[in-house]
């Protein structure tokens, strides 16, 4: 390993503030030339403000950073390009008309006459340090993969006589094979001498990659060093602080009448022939891949997906289920947490009351006219109950952080009262301590006798909170079984091949899987 | 009661949210254009010495020319606050003076009455058609309501004298909600955009009203329609004295607060904000997005017709080529009044103020004795600079 003494990039107590919140404190890294340098962390833990302090976006508070022996103090992303550090964000930053020619030196074209020429020599060899020297350089970039279109970029970067390549969480979109491909480049540009920091919450894939790692945790930096000297449960440990157990609290909860029951569900493509029953005071667990259809299957049954065919039952009455509408089934008293709360969930740009109570507005008026008192009042109640940190109940929804965001999601569905509540991925992209809230939440609504169907990729989650699990394969789902009939192992075994596994007993492991 | 008063919770982050601008109502960025605009003027006249501008007189006179648009304005910001737009306002606007001249015009035959009855029935069928659910009940509430319509018309014409003009308005108002809600219902069934959708309905309902009026004006005898617009309804008639300012202008005021009642207070107004803020939300809310939008659209076609009887109020004829280019006028006195054409943002008192501000420009130009054209190029910058000014509170904001 060509690995030298000096570090190339050397980060020393770097803070940063915005407004309330310390967002870095006192961070200090290390990186080197020919070496991965993992960077890990939960959402929330300050590695997207450490890239953007790297990048240029931000300026630090305090501290110092050095690359190359050099002060390191940028004021825009296209000067910290100038000094050669590139990113790679997992979403592309790519002219999906343009060839891949014209995209390596999109922004730095070089004219004659007022004619581009292409530096076609270099482009190859870009290309060709990263293994893919065979691309058709006047392909469209929309033609391409997804995986290719992620090599384009990182020879982009290239071009840019990058000397450090940071990644921000770069197979998050990717399929399991282009995933594997990237690793190559990935190594290879190690191998010829960069300095690359990897940002991802795959353990597995940051443990064959990486040598080095440093693990944030609320903006500190919890633990650092060689990733041959460590375990990922170790890693894992560091991450959370705390064991999972503790992370995922259970409220004792009986279950009671069936009130919820699917046959034979089917979408145009997704899901296919899905049936479960759900009893008062269950909570139910969908696993699976994302794009397996277990967000489709919820979305059906609330009317959001067209379903093909199927026969719902909701509390002993038979519902069609091609005539449902969203509206409809809140009549019935069913109600979905989208799991895109940007674009679905709120309306961001409205104020808090107003998306609390959007479902409940016939609740709180009179002849078509809404009580603001009452309204206020409602909001008010569920946004203590929920902890919701925000300066008024007139703000606009968007301003708030990931986790107040969810809880206000959260309250407008505790306000509306349905007695079934579909939760789709309500933990994702929200802090520890929101996560460890909304679990809570979830096992007082069972308690409370509601009965709820949750989805979610993060298997400890399901595994700590749910009464029962049902994995999703290829739109189909299997049994529903007891949580302590399954394990993270053959959960992951239905949701990749369909087998099931013979029920175990087994202590489950805590390391979460990639799912 | 737990409340959550700013500096609930953090003071730090309560502090920060007091100094946003979202706490400042947008109407107070729109009024302070307007006094500055204002005074512009009154600055430039009173430098030549001229005090035209500030009389009695012509204050009338701005806020009576600002009836017409200040109306169609009021139903576009309901078409704008649910992230939709009309541009066929300028056409509703002929269509319904030419409709209007042509039931006062008389004799109304009984083709006229079945137009009525086939109005309203199509109205409603419409409605049912889009949003609703087929039964018995439903046809039947539609003829009821055909056969309402049509006795409601019939009784109005046999009484004759001020009631054929009630007849001849609620006529204009059904052809202008008709071809609203068409585009309505088009939009919201088949999910064109509504700038497609309109900008076709703006030519129909332009040749629909050509082809009625046979290419010409239609002169009808006068009625206590013509008074609506008087700048000084005293002098036109002694008993209209106590109103002071034309009658178009209590109705202008009236619908403003109407339509700012009905934005801030029903659930309907909720409705429309929220299809506007975020269509997908409002759905996942159990909002009817399409009914919703459709119902927007004939109520922005109501306004249309009201101010087209404004409209035929001043000319005191049915025009066909009446109001051209009018919908522009209208959807820049919403924009310079704090709506967001991206939907979720507009007032009803933001718009009135948008729409004087809007005269004003006019009529001081033109009491400035400055030509047509540089009216034009002001008013041209003053809605762009309104969008502009927009764009950076949106940013501070963000």
């Amino acid at each position: 390993m060509p690995a030298t003494a000096q570090p190339y990039l050397l980060l020393h107590g770097v803070s940063k503030r915005f407004g309330g919140t310390q967002a870095l404190r006192d961070v200090d890294l290390a990186a080197y030339r020919g070496e991965v340098h993992a960077l890990v962390g939960e959402n929330g833990a300050g590695k997207s403000t450490l890239v953007k302090v790297l990048s240029g976006a931000h300026a630090p508070d305090g501290g110092e950073i050095e690359l190359d022996g050099q002060p390191f103090q940028v004021r825009s992303p296209s000067e910290a390009r100038q000094r050669g550090v590139a990113m790679i964000y997992q979403e592309l930053n790519l002219a999906p008309h343009l060839t891949v020619a014209q995209n390596l030196v999109l922004g730095s074209e070089v004219s004659v006459w007022g004619l581009a020429r292409d530096p076609r020599d270099r482009m190859r060899r870009a290309l060709e340090l990263l293994g893919h020297g065979s691309l058709d350089l006047d392909a469209p970039v929309r033609s391409l993969s997804i995986g290719t279109q992620q090599i384009v970029e990182i020879a982009r970067a290239l071009m840019a006589e990058a000397r450090l390549v940071i990644m921000d969480e770069p197979t998050s979109s990717l399929s399991a094979d282009d995933a594997q491909a990237l690793f190559r480049v990935v190594r290879r540009l190690a191998d010829s001498g960069l300095a690359v920091i990897y940002i991802s919450h795959f353990l597995e894939e940051i443990q064959s990659l990486a040598q080095r790692f440093t693990v944030l945790r609320d903006g500190r930096v919890a633990g650092a060093g060689l990733m041959a000297d460590t375990s990922l449960a170790g890693i894992v440990r560091l991450m959370v602080g705390r064991d999972l157990g503790e992370l995922f609290p259970r409220t004792p909860h009986t279950l009671g009448d069936e009130v919820l029951r699917v046959s034979a569900l089917h979408g145009y493509r997704l899901p296919r022939g899905v049936g479960f029953s759900l009893r008062r005071g269950e909570i139910l667990g969908l696993a699976g891949l994302v794009g397996s259809g277990r967000s489709e299957c919820l979305r059906s049954l609330f009317g959001l997906h067209p379903a093909r065919d199927g026969t719902v039952t909701v509390r002993g009455s038979g519902v069609r289920i091609t005539a449902l509408t969203p509206a409809r089934a809140l009549g019935l008293g069913l109600d979905l947490l989208s799991e895109d709360r940007k674009d679905e969930g709120l309306a961001t740009r409205l104020p808090v009351r107003l998306n609390a109570c959007l479902s409940s507005l016939a609740r709180l008026s009179r002849f078509g006219l809404v009580s603001a008192r009452r309204e206020a009042e409602a909001t008010d109640h569920w946004c203590q109950a929920l902890g919701v940190r925000c300066a008024s109940r007139e703000q606009p929804a968007g301003a708030l952080s990931g986790g107040n965001q969810q809880k206000v999601a959260l309250a407008r569905i505790l306000l509306h009262n349905s007695d079934i509540v579909f939760l789709d991925e309500p933990t994702r992209g929200i802090d520890v301590g929101s996560k460890a809230d909304i679990c809570r939440l979830v096992g007082g609504l069972a308690a409370q006798g509601k009965a709820i169907v949750m989805v979610s990729s993060y298997l400890p989650e399901l595994l700590g909170v749910c009464d029962s699990l049902a994995v999703m394969h290829r739109g189909e789902l299997s049994p529903a079984r007891p949580v302590a009939a399954w394990t993270e192992e053959s959960i992951m075994l239905y949701a990749t091949s369909g087998r099931l596994a013979a029920p175990v007993t087994e202590p489950r492991s805590l390391v979460p899987c990639p799912a | 009661m737990p409340s959550l008063t700013p500096g609930a919770g953090d003071p730090e982050q309560a502090d920060r949210a007091g100094r946003r601008p979202w706490r400042l109502p947008t109407e107070v960025w729109t009024l302070a254009a307007l006094l500055a605009v204002f005074g512009l003027f009154l600055g430039l006249c009173l430098a030549r010495g001229e005090t035209a501008f500030v009389s009695a007189y012509n204050l009338k006179t701005i806020i009576t020319h600002t009836v017409i648009v200040g109306i169609g304005a009021l139903g576009m910001t309901l078409l704008i606050v649910s992230g939709n737009m009309d541009l066929s306002a300028g056409s509703l606007i002929a269509l319904t003076t030419v409709v209007t001249a042509l039931v006062l015009k008389g004799p109304v035959g009984n083709g006229a009455v079945w137009g009525v009855a086939g109005g309203t029935g199509a109205l409603a069928a419409l409605w049912l058609s889009a949003h609703g659910r087929f039964s018995l009940a439903a046809v039947g509430m539609e003829l009821v309501a055909a056969v309402l319509g049509a006795v409601a018309f019939l009784a109005a014409v046999h009484a004759g004298g001020p009631w054929l003009a009630v007849a001849a308005v609620a006529v204009g108002l059904l052809a202008a909600a008709l071809c609203a809600t068409v585009s309505g219902v088009i939009t919201s069934r088949f999910r064109i955009t509504p700038f497609i959708v309109t900008l076709g309905m703006m030519q129909i309902a332009r040749g629909i009203a050509k082809w009625l009026a046979a290419n010409q004006t239609v002169v009808p005898p006068p009625t206590w329609l013509n008074t609506l617009m008087t700048v000084d309804p005293g002098l036109a008639d002694p008993r209209l004295g106590w109103l002071m300012v034309a009658p178009g202008v209590w109705l202008l005021l009236g619908l403003t607060v109407g339509v700012h009642l009905l934005l801030r207070l029903t659930v309907f107004g909720r409705h429309v904000f929220a299809v506007g803020s975020n269509p997908a939300t409002a759905r996942l809310c159990g909002v009817r997005v399409g009914a919703i939008t459709t119902l927007t659209f004939a109520l922005g076609g109501v306004f249309a017709g009201l101010a087209g009887v404004m409209q035929f109020a001043n000319l005191t004829v049915g025009d066909p080529t009446a109001a051209v280019g009018m919908e522009l006028d209208i959807i820049a006195a919403v924009v310079i009044g704090g709506g967001s054409l991206s939907g979720g943002e507009g007032s009803a008192i933001g718009t009135l103020i948008g729409a004087v501000l809007m005269t004003v420009l006019r009529n001081g130009c033109t009491m400035m004795g400055w030509e047509n054209y540089v009216q034009s190029i002001i008013v041209g910058a003053v809605i762009i600079g309104a969008v502009a000014i927009d764009g950076i509170k949106h940013r501070l904001r963000g």
